[in-house]
C-alpha cells in the first residue's frame, strides 16, 4: 500500500474535521475500552498472562531462525509449500505464481494486514485477478476504494448511512427501492452477495494471526466465519504472514488466545478459531487441495537485536489505538499506511523509514495508555522516543524547533541566568495578564492561544519568591 | 525462492549479532517444542468435577447466543432437533456429517425430519455435527475436519447443530490439545480445528453486533446428558485409520 | 527527614502558589524543607524531544543540586517520573552517572505520593467547600501508580465531595511540546476533557500536574466555564482561601 505517512498533519486536520468520521470514533473512543476493561476484570489471571505472553514472543524472536525453520519442515511434512519473500514483490510474484498455476478467475481473502502492506490487491488486479474481499469491514472499504482505518475493525470510520449509499452504488442488480437502514439489512445483504463469491472461489488467502512451529499450522481468529469459507471452499488456500507470527508450540498460541479477543473486542474467545494444517487429508470431504504460505520479512528481520525489537512481539489486536486519544481524535487514515495508532507510529517508520513516517512517533503524548493496554507488555512510547532520538540525530525535525529547544537547553543548563530571564518574564507576562489573570492571545504562543486562553503567571518565579522569604 | 530463505534467515542471525543456532542449543528447542509444556491455566478452567465442567460451559456458551438443549441420551436427539427447528421456524431439513458417532442417532423416529449424510451443499440450511470435545472455560466447541466431519458442515448452512456428549466437555482449551494429539498420531493433526464460540457475528457497521455474517446465525448445542452414549467410536475409528 | 523541593519549570513561572503549598504540607508532615537554588528543569522537554545530550547535561546538574538529601519531592508526576524512571534509563550506558540515577530514583516522589506512602499521612485539616472533580495526570498514574494517593488526601479535606470524573484517566492533550506541535489534536483532547469535567456538574477540577491545569484552565476560560481549577497542593495546604485560582487575576 502507497503511504501517505507525510501527509500526517493534513491527513488529521482532514480526520478532524470529518463529521461522520467524529461521530464513528465517538462510539469506538467509550466501546472498546469499556468491553476490554469488563473482560479483564473477569480474568483474574490476566496480568500474569499477559507476562506469559511477553515471554513466549521474547523467547521466539530470540531463536527466530531455529523456529521458522521448524515451522517450514513442519509445513513441508503436512503436504503445505512455504514461499519465502524478503520484499513486498517478492510476496506478490509467488501469490500470483500460484494462482496462475491454478487458473485462477475468483480469489476470495480473509483479512490480512500483510496483504495490505504489500499492495497484493492492486497488484492482483494489475494482472487481471480481482481478488474478493470478505470481511465484512474490508468488503465495504473495498467497493469504497479506501484503504483500512483499524487493524481489526477496516471500516470502523464510517457511519451506516456511508455504508448504506456504498451498498445502493454498487450492488446495482438489487431493487434499488429496497429498505437499507439498519446495520441488520446491510450486513444479510453483504453475507447473499458474496455467498457466490464464496463458492466459486479458486483460490482463497488469509492472513494468520499465528503460525506454530510445532505443528506447521497458521491460525485465524476471526468472528464471521469468512476467513473459514475463504480457505475451505476453493481448491488452494494460500497463508500470507509475516515472520514474527510464529510461534513454538499450540499450548503457546493458547496462552497468546487467551489474550488476544480480550485486548481487542473484550470478548472472551473470538466466534471462530481456526487451526489449519496443511491441504485436505485422504478421505476428507471438502478443504483445499493445495496449501501455500507466504513468509514475509520485508524489514522485520532488521529490527532484530536493537531498539525496535519489541515491537516484534505485536499480536495485532489493537488495544492501543482502541485506547490511545490521539487516534481516536483522528482516526486510522490519518496515519497514512496500514497500520495505525501507537504500534503503526512505531512499526511504521521501521518498515517504510522515519523521513516519511517521522510525523507518527511525534503525534503523542506519551500518556502511556497503549502501554498499559498492550497484552504483550509492547514499550510503546519508548520506542516512539527512540525515533525521535533518531529524527534528532539526523536533523530531520523541524529548524524553529531544534533551534528553540538548543535554546532553552543551554539556559536551563545556567541556573543564574535561567533565574534571571524567568523573573522577567514573570514580571512582563504578570503585569500583561495579570488585569484578567490570562491572556486571549500571546505572541509566539499562537498554538496555544488560537484554541486557550494562556493563564498568566503570578508575577514573581517561586525561586525569587523564595530567596526574599529566606531572607 | 530459496535465495529469499537464505537472506530472511541470514538477516536473522545477523541482527541476533549469531551465527546459526549450535546444536546443544537447538536439542533444547527442540526438547521445548516436544515437550509443548502448559503455561497459566486460568483458575476458571481448573473446574475438576465433571458436573462443574458441564455447567460452566452451558453457562458460558449460552453468553455468547449459543442455545443449549440437554437430553437423556442419543435417542432423544431426533425430537430435540425436530423441535429445535420448528420453534425457530425452519424448515425440517438436515444435513448430517457422516459421522460413526451419529450412525446410532435413531432418525427414524421423526420420519418427517429430512436428512442427508455428507458435506454441506450451497442450499443445505441447517447441519448436524458431532464434536471432537467441549471446553469449559469459554463456552467453546472443538471440532475436527475429518472424513467424518467435513468443515464445510460448520460453516455454510445458516444453522449449525451440534451434538455434545457429556463426557467431552473438558475444562481448559489445553484439555482439547491433549485430546487432539491423543486421538491423532504425531504429526498428524487433522487438517483444521475449528474452536468455535457462539454463532457467526460482525461489528464492522457502527459497532452494532449482528449474529451471522457469514457463518451460521444460529448454534444449537443438543448435550447428551447419558455418559458413553457414542462411546469413542470417532477416537477408536479415526487411530485405526492413521498409520502408525 | 531533610526534603528538598523540585519547584518544576512551571510551577516556578506560573504558579509559586503550589511549591509554597507543598512546603506547607511536607513541612507540616514534619520535614525540613530546603530548595536548591541551582535548579532550573528535569530536562523532560529535550528528553522527549530525542535530544538525549542536553537531558543527561541537565539531569547531571540536578544530580549535584540534590545530593545529600533524603528524599526531592515534586509537586508533578512528570517531573518525578523523569527523577524516578528515565534519569536511570538516560545513563544506561555510563556506569558513574547510573549510579547517581540510581542514588536519586528510590529518593525522588511525587507530592502526594510522598505524603501518603512515605509519610503515611492519612488526613489533612484544610477545609473546603466544593463539589470538585480529579483528573489524573497521565505520568503520575502510569510511571508511578499514583491513583488512590491523591483521593485519600482529598477525602479527608472537610467540605469537600469528590465526584469521579469520567475519563479521568484519559490524557488531557498537554504532552508538553505536543500541543504546540500538533496544536489542532491537542485541542481536541482538551475539549473532550473539558466536556467530561462540565458533564460531572463539578465546581472546581484539580489534578497533580500543573501543565494539565494550565491547558485545562485555558480550555474552561476560552469557553467561559465558571470552574474553578487548581492544584491539588494548594486545596491540601487550605491556601485556596489566600490565592485565587488558575487564570483569575491575583488577590490579596
Amino acid at each position: 500500500m502507497l503511504a501517505a505517512s507525510r501527509d500526517f498533519m493534513a491527513n488529521a486536520r482532514a480526520g478532524l474535521a470529518n463529521e461522520n468520521l467524529q461521530r464513528a470514533l465517538g462510539r469506538a473512543r467509550t466501546g472498546f475500552p469499556l468491553r476490554r476493561h469488563l473482560a479483564v476484570e473477569r480474568l483474574p489471571e490476566f496480568e500474569e498472562l499477559r507476562e506469559a505472553g511477553r515471554s513466549i514472543k521474547d523467547h521466539t524472536l530470540e531463536y527466530l531462525d531455529f523456529y521458522l525453520e521448524h515451522y517450514e519442515s513442519n509445513v513441508v511434512a503436512s503436504g503445505g509449500k512455504v514461499h519465502w519473500a524478503g520484499t513486498p514483490a517478492e510476496a506478490c510474484a509467488a501469490v500470483l505464481q500460484v494462482c496462475r498455476s491454478v487458473g485462477a478467475k475468483v480469489v476470495t481473502k480473509g483479512k490480512s494486514m500483510v496483504a495490505e502492506e504489500v499492495g497484493l490487491n492492486d497488484f492482483l488486479d494489475a494482472n487481471g485477478i480481482n481478488p474478493v474481499e470478505t470481511d465484512l469491514g474490508e468488503y465495504i472499504i473495498q467497493l469504497r476504494h479506501e484503504p483500512p482505518s483499524h487493524i481489526i475493525a477496516p471500516a470502523i470510520h464510517l457511519v451506516k448511512e456511508q455504508v448504506a449509499d456504498t451498498f445502493r452504488a454498487e450492488h446495482r442488480s438489487l431493487d434499488p427501492d429496497r429498505s437499507l437502514v439498519e446495520p441488520r439489512q446491510m450486513c444479510d445483504e453483504a453475507r447473499a452477495v458474496l455467498r457466490p463469491r464464496f463458492l466459486a472461489a479458486d483460490v482463497g488467502i488469509t492472513g494468520a494471526n499465528f503460525l506454530v512451529a510445532e505443528t506447521g499450522s497458521s491460525i485465524i481468529v476471526t468472528n464471521e466465519g469468512n476467513g473459514d469459507l475463504t480457505q475451505t471452499l476453493p481448491r488452494v488456500h494460500i497463508v500470507m504472514a509475516s515472520i514474527e507470527k510464529v510461534v513454538p508450540t499450540l499450548e503457546d498460541a493458547a496462552t497468546l488466545l487467551r489474550l488476544l479477543a480480550r485486548s481487542a473486542t473484550g470478548q472472551e474467545f473470538s466466534s471462530y478459531t481456526t487451526i489449519s494444517t496443511g491441504p485436505r487429508r485422504p478421505g476428507d470431504l471438502d478443504g483445499p487441495e493445495q496449501y501455500h504460505v507466504v513468509l514475509l520479512d520485508n524489514g522485520r528481520s532488521a529490527l532484530l537485536g536493537g531498539d525496535f525489537q519489541d515491537m516484534l512481539r505485536c499480536i495485532r489486536c489493537a488495544a492501543c489505538m482502541n485506547h490511545c486519544p490521539v487516534y481516536s481524535a483522528v482516526g486510522g487514515h490519518a496515519y497514512g499506511w496500514v497500520y495505525p495508532g501507537p504500534m503503526g507510529a512505531v512499526l511504521t517508520p521501521s518498515l517504510i523509514g522515519v523521513e516519511q513516517a517521522g510525523h507518527l512517533p511525534n503525534a503523542s503524548t506519551f500518556c502511556g495508555r497503549c502501554e498499559s493496554v498492550c497484552p504483550v507488555k509492547i514499550p510503546l512510547p519508548k520506542m516512539m522516543r527512540h525515533w525521535r532520538e533518531r529524527e534528532y540525530a539526523r536533523k530531520l525535525s523541524p529548524p524553529v524547533y531544534r533551534t528553540g529547544l538548543a535554546l532553552w537547553a543551554w539556559v536551563a543548563r545556567r541556573p543564574a541566568l535561567y533565574h534571571a530571564l524567568t523573573g522577567l518574564a514573570s514580571r512582563v507576562l504578570g503585569w500583561a495578564g495579570g488585569y484578567r489573570g490570562r491572556f486571549r492571545s500571546l505572541p509566539l504562543a499562537n498554538g496555544w492561544t488560537k484554541a486557550r486562553d494562556m493563564p498568566a503567571p503570578e508575577g514573581r518565579t517561586f525561586h525569587r519568591l523564595w530567596t526574599e522569604r529566606s531572607r | 525462492m530459496s535465495d529469499a530463505r537464505e537472506r530472511i534467515l541470514a538477516g536473522i542471525r545477523s541482527s541476533l549479532g549469531r551465527g546459526s543456532v549450535d546444536a546443544d542449543a537447538k536439542a533444547q528447542l527442540r526438547a521445548r517444542v516436544a515437550t509443548h509444556r502448559r503455561n497459566q491455566i486460568p483458575a476458571r478452567a481448573m473446574v475438576l468435577d465433571e458436573a462443574g465442567r458441564v455447567d460452566l460451559f452451558v453457562a458460558m456458551a449460552e453468553e455468547v447466543q449459543a442455545t443449549v438443549a440437554r437430553v437423556p441420551s442419543l435417542a432423544s436427539v431426533p425430537e430435540a432437533v425436530a423441535h429445535y427447528l420448528a420453534t425457530e421456524n425452519l424448515p425440517a431439513e438436515l444435513v448430517v456429517a457422516p459421522d460413526q458417532n451419529l450412525d446410532a442417532v435413531p432418525w427414524g423416529v421423526r420420519p418427517l425430519l429430512q436428512i442427508h449424510r455428507g458435506r454441506a451443499r450451497a442450499e443445505d440450511k441447517a447441519s448436524l455435527t458431532s464434536c471432537h470435545a467441549a471446553i469449559a472455560e469459554t463456552g467453546t466447541l472443538m471440532l475436527m475436519s475429518g472424513r467424518h466431519s467435513p468443515t464445510t458442515l460448520n460453516f455454510l448452512p445458516d444453522t449449525h447443530i451440534v451434538v455434545v456428549r457429556r463426557d467431552q466437555v473438558v475444562a481448559a482449551y489445553e484439555d482439547g490439545l491433549d485430546r487432539l494429539r491423543a486421538n491423532n498420531a504425531p504429526g498428524k493433526l487433522p487438517r483444521v480445528v475449528n474452536f468455535i464460540t457462539g454463532p457467526s457475528r460482525t461489528a464492522d457497521i457502527e459497532q452494532h453486533i449482528e449474529l451471522g455474517a457469514h457463518g451460521p446465525r444460529r448454534l444449537h448445542i443438543v448435550l447428551v446428558e447419558e455418559p458413553e452414549a457414542m462411546r469413542s467410536v470417532e477416537d477408536d475409528g479415526q487411530r485405526g485409520e492413521l498409520a502408525q | 527527614m531533610r526534603v528538598a523541593l523540585f519547584v518544576t519549570c512551571l510551577v516556578d513561572l506560573f504558579r509559586p502558589t503550589v511549591g509554597f503549598a507543598a512546603v506547607k504540607l511536607l513541612e507540616e508532615a514534619g520535614c525540613t524543607v530546603e530548595v536548591p537554588r541551582a535548579q532550573t528543569c528535569c530536562g523532560q522537554p529535550a528528553y522527549n524531544s530525542g535530544d538525549r545530550a542536553d537531558a543527561k547535561a541537565i539531569a547531571m546538574q540536578v544530580f549535584d543540586a540534590f545530593a545529600g538529601y533524603d528524599h526531592v519531592v515534586a509537586p508533578s508526576g512528570s517531573c518525578a517520573g523523569m527523577l524516578r524512571l528515565h534519569y536511570p534509563e538516560l545513563f544506561a550506558d555510563d556506569p558513574v552517572n547510573l549510579a547517581r540515577a540510581q542514588a536519586l530514583a528510590p529518593h525522588s516522589w511525587e507530592l502526594s505520593s510522598f505524603l501518603v506512602d512515605v509519610c503515611g499521612i492519612e488526613k489533612v485539616t484544610a477545609q473546603w467547600d466544593r463539589v470538585v472533580t480529579y483528573h489524573d495526570a497521565c505520568s503520575g498514574l502510569r510511571e508511578l501508580g499514583i491513583k488512590s494517593q491523591p483521593r485519600q488526601l482529598l477525602a479527608s479535606v472537610a467540605g469537600l465531595r469528590l465526584k469521579e470524573l469520567p475519563g479521568a484517566e484519559v490524557c488531557c492533550g498537554f504532552g508538553g511540546t505536543f500541543c504546540v506541535k500538533y496544536p489542532e489534536i491537542s485541542d481536541k483532547m482538551v475539549t473532550d476533557k473539558e466536556a467530561d469535567i462540565v458533564a460531572t456538574g463539578a465546581e472546581a477540577v484539580l489534578s497533580g500536574d500543573l501543565g494539565c491545569l494550565l491547558n485545562i484552565a485555558g480550555k474552561l476560560f476560552r469557553h467561559g466555564r465558571r470552574i474553578e481549577v487548581r492544584h491539588i497542593a494548594e486545596v491540601l495546604a487550605g491556601v485556596t482561601a489566600d490565592v485565587a485560582p488558575i487564570g483569575l487575576p491575583r488577590s490579596g
